[in-house]
């Protein structure tokens, strides 16, 4: 059913519209006036400035892979992140841990594990659906590359950018 | 299946229902006929019952008894039921007259609340790591019936992990809820005693008998039918969560069985075959050797492009060059080689091409004759031999001719030699008999001794690439289904077929395989009033079995 706007009735001193425009004037007037007397700060200098410090501690950036204190791999390769991206920008090859390793009790772990920052839409899922609080949503933004090969995180990339992470989790507790 | 004494119903009553079964029924099967859920592990359809999971509790009674032993009728008409006070496991208990079933009462629910929790007292929580995580029953049933947390503090009991059982199985123990359905399958049905449980108490444990490793052909059933994650397939370890694979149901052509099968495969890559249930075929078991055999499918080495003496042309040109040749060449020297591997439409487009280059007489395949199991594994080991039989692309004696055509080559008298599928050196020719040909027009899916000579090369899909029937050893028809996409320019070999068929004669107007099935049915009386769906994913008996069985003797 077609449904008519109703029109508001402007009174004369409307319809000349020049109050307002006097009005608009005025505000950036003030504006200017407080920048030229350096009262409020305009332009930030990136990239030399930043606004890192002010970012929300909410604030969802790049994806990353995350290490204990005792630099162990979280990652069980257990492809739940793969299965739950929407746009599908992670791909994982898990692996077994050979039987001589140290850690051979955790059993598998990733061969490989890419994330393509092209696809990624920061949405978090794969953090919050991660079992083993292995990956995290860093606050990288600033996810550049000249080839598309770049742009495809990698393992190493990713623990780079991750770091260490500490708290109990699951595989690691003693009482499993 | 009938038999000459009527079977005797009885009156059972399900949450409330009364429903008839007949004498002999367990409780759990009755519930589930009668649509009620029972959450098991150790039961079995397959398998004996020894009754240890305990999930399958349910609230069981009989009809009360005046002292005169008849029963009270109820104001309902119907006999009065006097419950026992404890729950009952349905598993290992017939259904009996005037019996009562409550699968879903307070009692019970809190019963299965209790077995879950002891059950999960030492099961580790490694289901990030487990590939049987999305097809675990501990997991579901946790979910379902089970409580979200547990009050259980103390260590969990260590058990051995990632033990070989056998060349194709490993056990994690820790994972292990006992319910003993991998020792009764093998010793059952599998008729290989060797897996046991040691230990006492709460480090009871599987474990294989140490002079007596698990290598049966038939070890990987254990797999599919351990509930929870503790036996896995070595080969399917760790390689892709089960929840990503993508489901193709179709049939095994490692032998003349046809066993039902479900192809696992995720982005065009084949990962794991699990048996399909099909009670006339295969029950639900399949041998590990035949489960394994997928791998070629993947090879990097598939003939991806048609060649016309050994170079990659397109292929239209390819199949006007292999036509050119078959028509230069009389009839007398033509011959042709079919494969029983092939589908019923494959082999009906290869009669047709018989027919249009009059070549009867100077075709057959080549047989597989291997050593029957008695169980699953047939003597036939190709998958269609009824089928060549039928669609009479052989004698009754597959392989007969294959001498007088290798003779014909050796001798000069046949020119131009067409193999679909075969390698014609199993067929007693040479690499040097091949070089003397004239064309060899050959179709195959992976390079071998004949390939490397072919004047024309038509690279065809693999069993698991394309839709078709086949017809076991028991003349049951079949289908198969397409899980994955052939590689590169391979094309369905049917249309390769129906191309030839086109350039050597002219048109003929199939397009889709359905097609194919038609015009074979109604030329085919044994096919008549059938069609591809109507076989359906269970297939359909088509030639009398007692017959079939006997010829292949």
């Amino acid at each position: 059913m077609a449904y008519v706007v109703p029109r508001p009735n402007l009174t004369w001193k409307e319809k000349m519209y020049l109050p307002s425009i006097v009005a608009g004037l005025m505000v950036t007037i003030k504006h200017l006036k407080n920048m030229l007397s350096g009262k409020t700060k305009v332009l930030m200098q990136y990239p030399e400035e930043k606004w890192d410090a002010h970012m929300p501690e909410h604030y969802r950036g790049a994806p990353t892979l995350v290490k204990d204190t005792k630099d162990r791999e979280r990652c069980v390769a257990c492809q739940l992140c793969e299965f739950i991206c929407p746009p599908r920008a992670i791909t994982i090859v898990p692996e077994e841990i050979p039987g001589d390793s140290k850690w051979a009790k955790v059993e598998k772990r990733p061969l490989k594990f890419d994330i393509d920052m092209i696809r990624c839409i920061y949405c978090g899922m794969c953090e919050e659906v991660c079992p083993e609080q292995a990956i995290f949503l860093r606050k990288d933004y600033a996810i550049t590359g000249i080839t598309r090969a770049e742009m495809v995180h990698d393992k190493k990339k990713l623990y780079e950018l991750g770091g260490v992470f500490d708290g109990l989790v699951q595989k690691w507790n003693p009482l499993k | 299946m009938s038999t000459a004494t009527e079977v005797q119903m009885l009156n059972v009553q399900i949450d409330g229902v009364w429903l008839q079964f007949p004498k002999g029924t367990r409780v759990i099967e009755a519930c589930k006929q009668a649509a009620k859920f029972i959450p098991h592990y150790c039961y079995h359809e397959k398998l004996t019952s020894p009754g240890n999971c305990r999930m399958c509790l349910v609230e069981m009674g009989m009809p009360k008894m005046t002292p005169d032993r008849k029963p009270v009728i109820g104001a309902d008409g119907k006999p009065e039921i006097g419950w026992i006070p404890r729950p009952q496991i349905s598993c290992a208990q017939d259904v009996a007259e005037g019996m009562g079933i409550r699968t879903s009462s307070p009692m019970v629910e809190e019963c299965r609340k209790g077995v879950m929790e002891f059950l999960l007292i030492n099961h580790p929580l490694d289901c990030p790591i487990c590939d049987q995580a999305g097809e675990c029953k501990l997991q579901e049933y946790s979910v379902e019936v089970g409580q979200g947390e547990s009050r259980f503090l103390d260590h969990k009991v260590k058990k051995p992990k990632n033990v070989e059982l056998g060349p194709r199985v490993t056990l994690d123990a820790e994972r292990c809820i006992l319910c003993t359905r991998c020792i009764r399958f093998m010793k059952e049905v599998a008729k290989d005693d060797c897996i046991g449980i040691v230990e006492r108490g709460s480090y009871n444990s599987i474990a294989c008998h140490p002079d007596k490793p698990l290598v049966s052909n038939y070890s990987l059933n254990t797999v599919d039918i351990c509930p929870v994650g503790a036996l896995t397939s070595t080969d399917f370890r760790f390689k892709m969560r089960v929840w990503f694979l993508k489901e193709a149901k179709t049939i095994d052509v490692n032998c003349g069985t046809g066993a039902n099968i479900t192809i696992g495969s995720r982005e065009n890559v084949i990962y794991r075959i699990t048996p399909r249930d099909n009670d006339d075929v295969n029950g639900c078991w399949l041998p590990d050797s035949h489960r394994l055999n997928f791998k070629y499918v993947g090879d990097e080495r598939r003939l991806k492009a048609p060649m016309v003496k050994g170079e990659p042309v397109e292929w239209r040109t390819a199949i006007a060059i292999a036509a050119e040749m078959l028509k230069a060449h009389s009839t007398a020297s033509t011959a042709l080689i079919a494969s029983a591997r092939a589908t019923n439409e494959e082999l009906w487009l290869t009669r047709r091409l018989i027919d249009e280059l009059e070549i009867d007489k100077q075709h057959d395949v080549i047989p597989r004759i291997g050593e029957p199991d008695g169980m699953l594994v047939a003597a036939d080991r190709n998958p269609n031999t009824t089928g060549a039989k039928l669609l009479d692309l052989c004698t009754n004696r597959p392989g007969y001719r294959l001498k007088k055509i290798a003779d014909g080559v050796r001798n000069g008298s046949i020119k131009a030699l067409v193999c679909l599928g075969e390698d014609a050196t199993k067929a007693g020719l040479t690499e040097d008999d091949l070089k003397k040909l004239d064309a060899l027009i050959v179709m195959d899916i992976l390079p071998n001794k004949t390939t490397a000579h072919a004047t024309v090369l038509l690279p065809a899909s693999a069993w698991c690439e394309k839709r078709g029937s086949m017809i076991n050893v028991k003349g049951r028809l079949q289908r198969l289904n397409k899980a994955v996409n052939a590689p590169g320019q391979a094309r369905d070999d049917w249309e390769i077929l129906r191309d030839l068929i086109q350039a050597v004669s002219g048109s003929n107007g199939l397009y889709l395989i359905e097609d194919v099935f038609k015009q074979m049915a109604a030329k085919v009386k044994e096919f008549a009033n059938l069609s591809l769906s109507k076989i359906g994913d269970l297939g359909v008996q088509l030639l009398d079995e007692k017959k079939e069985e006997e010829a292949a003797k």
